[in-house]
C-alpha cells in the first residue's frame, strides 16, 4: 500500500514539474517517452521503467488523477510496439518505439488479402531478398489508416518450399515510398474506414525484418494476440474531451482522426440500448408480436451481457476460464442479427429510408446496413464456431489437405479484388 | 459474488455431484419412473438426512441449514443433470416457500421444519385451467368451517407429485380474497387422480375438493402467487440448465465415438458448428438461470417485496423460463438429431431428458407467455410509459 502511494507521489511530482497544457501535443509526448513515465513497464533501456503490469497502472492513475495526458496510445502503435519488444532487433526497438510513444508516427497493419481472410497463413505477398533489401510484391486489404500510416507491420511470404505457416516474414515496411499504394476501400454502408494497400517492387531494408526469416507466423500471433486490448484503450482518449489548453486541442484532433473508422462501429453491434425508446415512440411496445420480438431480443442481450460477467467473476477468482470466455464475439454476432431484424420490424415503412430524414437522423438506417459486418470482422462466425468446437470442446479437427510445401497448396490464383 | 460461486459452494455442488452419480444412474431413473409414484423412501431419507437437501434454504429454527436461492439453485441443476427422480421440486422448494412466505411462526413450525427433514412431503396445488399463476384464474372456493377452519371446493390440474404428498397446499378464493389453504393428504373430500405425463419422470395428478377440511396460512402477502411463480420459475430454469448440460455433454461424447467415412463425424464443420451454436445457447441459458437465482437471493423479505424487488425478480424469473426452455428443448432435439437413429431409440437415453425439456416447457407457463410477462415488469418501470400508451 505504502509502495503504491509512494510511486503515486513520485509520478504526481514529476507531472507537477513539467505538465503544461499549453504546451503541444508532441513538445510534451517527448518529455513523457524520455522521462519512462509513457511506458514505465517496459525495459528501461527502450524508454521504459522495468515496471510491473501493477506498478504500470499507478502510473497510469497518478496521471489521470493530475489530469495530465499520457504517451499516444491509439490505432495499431502499441500492436507494433508490444510486437517490436517480443521480437524486434535493438536497432529496431530504439529506431521506433520513440515514436510510438510521441505519437509522432502512425502504423497500420498488412496482413489480410484479398486471397488469405480467415486463413492468414496462406499470404502470397511476396518479398525476395535482393542485396541487402528485400523488395516486396502483393496486396494486402482491410488495412486501418493505412492512408495515415508511416510504417506498417507486413507479414509476406519469404519461402515458398516451407509449409506455409514456416514460409513467413514479418517486417516493418516504410508506407511513404513510391512502391505503395494505399486505396481506401468502400463498404456497403457508404463508410471508408479501411483500406487496399497495393505493393509493387516496395523496398524493406535488410534490417527492417523483425525476428528470423521464415519467423513471421510467431510474430503475427503476438500481434493479434493483443489486438484486443489496443482497441480498448483507443476508448479511454475520449474521456479527457473538454479540458482547457492547447495540447488537449491536439488530442481531440488526433481522436477524431483515430476514432473516424469507428463511428458505425456501435450501430454495427445492433443498438440494443435504442430499442424500447423506438418501440415507444413508434407505438410497435402495443403490439403482441413485436412484444416477442422485442422480449427475445432483449434477453439475448441481457444473457449475453451476464456471461461476460461470469467469465470477468471466475477470471478475477483465479478459476480456470470455462466456455463463458469464449463465446462473447458470437453471442454479439446474434444479438447484432436479430437486433437488425427488431429495428426494421419496429421502423414499418421507414425502414425503407436512408439519411437525415429517415428514423434518428440516419442512425437506424446506419444499423440496417452495418450489421452485417460483425459476424465477419476479426474472425468471421464460422471460424469462431471452430475454434469453440475444437479448443472449448475438444472436437478433433478436420483433416487438413494444406500441409506440405506451400508452392503445392491450392489457392486462389488472382483472388478477388476490386482493382479496375 | 454476482455470477460466481465460492470455493465451499463448488464443494457443495460436488457433494451433491458425487451423491446423484451413485445413486441416480439412468438405470435407477428408468426403474423409477415407470413405478406409479417415482419416489423412493430410502433415496429420499438419504438425500434429506445425509446431504440436507430438503432444508437448504429453511432457516436452521426450523430444522434447515439456512443457506438461499443459490444454494438450493446448485441443488436443482444437479438434480436437472442426473433426472433426480423425487418430490424436490414440489415439496422442498414450491411447498417449503409457500410456507415461508405464507406461514405464521405456530403453522411454520407445525409443517416447515417436517419438510425440511424431508419427513412429510407436500404439493403445492395453484393451477386450474391457465397456465400462468394469476388471482382471477383460481376458482376453487374456501367457506368457512365449523371449527374455525374452512372447507376447499374445486378441482386442482397438473399438481406436481399430488399422488405422493402427505400434504397439499391450495390456492383457493373466498369472495375476493384469494389464500393458501393446508390440507392434510388422507382428508375425507380429496380424490387424487394421477395423470398419464409424457414425462413419466416428472408425476403429476389431479385433485377434486369437496369440503375438504383446510387450514388458512395467515399471513399470504396480496402477491403471493405472483412471487410464488417467479419462485418456481427461478427453480425451474436452474434444474432445467443441468438438464441442457448432460445433453450437450452426451451429444459431444458421442459424435467424438461416431465414425463415418473413415473420420468421427465430430471432424465435420457441420457438426461442429451445431454443437457450438448448441454451447453458446447453453451457456447464456446458464447465465439467465444463475442471475435469477442471484436475483430471488438479492430480495429483502419475499413476503415484503418493493416495487423495484418484484419487478426486478419478475423480470429475471420469466426472462430465465422462457430462455432456458427453449434451449432446453432446441438441445434435446439437437442431441437426439446428432445421435441420428440410435438418437430415436427406447434404449437410448436422451429421451428421458427430451421428455423432461418438452413437459418444462409448459410447465409454469409457456416461453411466449413469460417473454409477455417479462415485457411488462420492463415496461412498469418505464418513465413515458403512460405517453406511449
Amino acid at each position: 500500500m505504502s509502495q503504491t502511494t509512494t510511486l503515486h507521489t513520485e509520478v504526481t511530482q514529476w507531472l507537477s514539474e513539467h505538465w503544461d497544457p499549453n504546451m503541444d501535443l508532441l513538445t510534451w509526448r517527448s518529455l513523457v517517452a524520455d522521462s519512462g513515465w509513457g511506458a514505465p513497464s517496459w525495459p528501461s533501456e527502450y524508454y521504459g521503467k522495468n515496471m510491473s503490469p501493477l506498478e504500470a497502472s499507478i502510473v497510469e492513475q497518478a496521471f489521470a488523477d493530475y489530469g495530465a495526458v499520457g504517451a499516444a496510445q491509439s490505432g495499431v502503435r502499441m500492436l507494433a510496439a508490444v510486437t517490436l519488444l517480443a521480437h524486434g532487433s535493438h536497432e529496431q526497438k530504439q529506431k521506433y518505439l520513440r515514436g510510438i510513444l510521441t505519437g509522432e508516427d502512425q502504423w497500420c497493419q498488412l496482413f489480410s488479402e484479398p486471397g488469405s481472410g480467415s486463413d492468414l497463413a496462406g499470404a502470397t505477398t511476396r518479398a525476395d531478398l535482393r542485396g541487402d533489401e528485400w523488395i516486396i510484391n502483393g496486396q494486402k486489404v482491410w488495412n486501418t489508416s493505412a492512408h495515415h500510416a508511416q510504417y506498417g507491420l507486413l507479414l509476406a511470404r519469404t519461402d515458398w518450399d516451407e509449409p506455409k505457416h514456416q514460409g513467413l516474414s514479418y517486417f516493418v515496411i516504410n508506407m511513404e515510398q513510391p512502391g505503395v499504394e494505399v486505396r481506401q476501400l468502400a463498404q456497403m454502408n457508404g463508410h471508408a474506414s479501411f483500406n487496399e494497400v497495393f505493393m509493387t517492387d516496395a523496398v524493406v531494408s535488410r534490417d527492417d525484418l523483425v525476428g528470423e526469416a521464415g519467423g513471421g507466423w510467431k510474430c503475427a500471433m503476438t500481434t493479434l494476440a493483443n489486438e484486443r486490448r489496443s482497441f480498448d484503450r483507443a476508448r479511454d482518449v475520449g474521456a479527457r474531451k473538454g479540458r482547457q489548453g492547447k495540447i488537449f486541442r491536439d488530442l481531440e484532433e488526433e481522436f477524431a482522426i483515430a476514432n473516424e473508422p469507428y463511428t458505425w462501429y456501435p450501430q454495427r453491434a445492433g443498438r440494443v440500448d435504442l430499442i424500447l425508446q423506438r418501440a415507444m415512440e413508434t407505438g410497435a411496445i402495443n403490439d403482441p408480436a413485436q412484444r416477442q420480438d422485442i422480449a427475445r431480443l432483449h434477453i439475448m442481450a441481457e444473457t449475453a451481457k451476464w456471461t461476460g460477467e461470469r467469465a470477468k467473476a471466475a477470471a478475477k477468482a483465479g478459476k480456470p476460464q470455462g466456455p463463458e470466455g469464449s463465446l462473447g464475439k458470437l453471442a454479439a454476432s446474434n444479438v447484432a442479427r436479430l437486433a437488425a431484424r427488431v429495428h426494421t420490424a419496429i421502423c414499418g415503412n421507414d425502414a425503407l429510408l436512408t439519411g437525415p430524414n429517415s428514423p434518428m437522423d440516419g442512425v437506424i438506417a446506419e444499423i440496417l446496413v452495418s450489421t452485417p459486418a460483425i459476424s465477419i470482422a476479426g474472425g468471421t462466425d464460422e471460424i469462431q464456431k471452430n475454434i469453440i468446437a475444437e479448443r472449448v470442446m475438444g472436437l478433433p479437427k478436420e483433416p487438413r489437405v494444406d500441409d506440405g510445401p506451400f508452392r503445392d497448396v491450392r489457392r486462389n490464383t488472382g483472388g478477388p479484388t476490386t482493382k479496375a | 459474488m454476482a455470477l460466481g460461486f465460492t470455493e465451499d459452494q463448488d464443494q457443495f455442488r460436488d457433494s451433491i455431484q458425487r451423491f446423484l452419480s451413485d445413486q441416480m444412474p439412468t438405470t435407477r431413473v428408468r426403474q423409477m419412473m415407470a413405478t406409479d409414484h417415482a419416489f423412493d423412501h430410502q433415496l429420499w431419507q438419504q438425500a434429506s438426512a445425509q446431504l440436507a437437501l430438503t432444508g437448504i434454504h429453511i432457516p436452521e429454527h426450523l430444522g434447515g441449514a439456512g443457506f438461499g436461492p443459490v444454494e438450493l439453485s446448485i441443488a436443482l441443476e444437479e438434480m436437472g443433470r442426473a433426472l433426480f427422480c423425487g418430490p424436490y421440486l414440489s415439496s422442498a422448494v414450491l411447498s417449503a416457500y409457500a410456507l415461508l412466505i405464507s406461514a405464521d411462526e405456530d403453522q411454520q413450525e407445525r409443517w416447515l421444519s417436517d419438510i425440511a427433514s424431508g419427513e412429510r412431503r407436500c404439493s403445492l396445488a395453484i393451477t386450474e385451467s391457465a397456465g400462468l399463476w394469476q388471482n382471477d384464474d383460481i376458482r376453487t372456493t374456501a367457506t368457512a368451517g365449523n371449527t374455525g377452519d374452512s372447507l376447499l371446493s374445486g378441482r386442482k390440474r397438473f399438481v406436481v407429485d399430488g399422488q405422493s404428498a402427505d400434504l397439499l397446499i391450495v390456492a383457493a378464493r373466498s369472495d375476493d380474497d384469494v389464500a393458501l389453504y393446508v390440507i392434510d393428504g388422507d382428508t375425507n373430500g380429496l380424490t387424487v387422480t394421477a395423470l398419464d405425463t409424457m414425462d413419466p419422470t416428472r408425476k403429476m395428478a389431479d385433485i377434486e375438493l369437496n369440503d375438504v377440511v383446510a387450514t388458512k396460512l395467515t399471513r399470504a402477502p396480496d402477491h403471493i402467487l405472483d412471487t410464488l411463480l417467479n419462485v418456481a420459475c427461478v427453480a425451474l430454469a436452474n434444474e432445467m440448465i443441468g438438464g441442457c448440460q448432460r445433453l450437450l455433454d452426451s451429444a459431444v461424447d458421442y459424435t467424438q465415438l461416431r465414425y463415418q467415412f473413415g473420420r468421427s463425424i465430430a471432424s465435420f464443420q457441420a457438426i461442429k458448428h451445431r454443437l457450438a451454436d448448441l454451447l453458446l445457447d447453453v451457456e447464456l441459458s446458464r447465465s439467465a438461470a444463475y442471475q435469477a437465482a442471484q436475483t430471488l437471493a438479492d430480495c429483502g423479505d419475499l413476503r415484503n417485496l418493493n416495487e423495484a424487488e418484484r419487478r426486478r425478480l419478475t423480470e429475471h424469473a420469466s426472462l430465465a423460463k422462457a430462455a432456458v426452455c427453449e434451449t432446453y428443448l432446441q438441445t434435446s432435439l439437437e442431441t437426439i438429431q446428432l445421435h441420428g437413429g440410435i438418437g430415436f431409440t427406447w434404449e437410448n437415453d436422451t429421451h428421458l431428458w427430451f421428455k423432461r425439456a418438452k413437459s418444462s416447457e409448459v410447465l409454469f407457463g409457456t416461453p411466449a407467455e413469460h417473454r409477455e410477462r417479462m415485457m411488462a415488469a420492463i415496461q412498469s418501470a418505464l418513465p413515458s410509459q403512460e405517453n406511449a400508451a
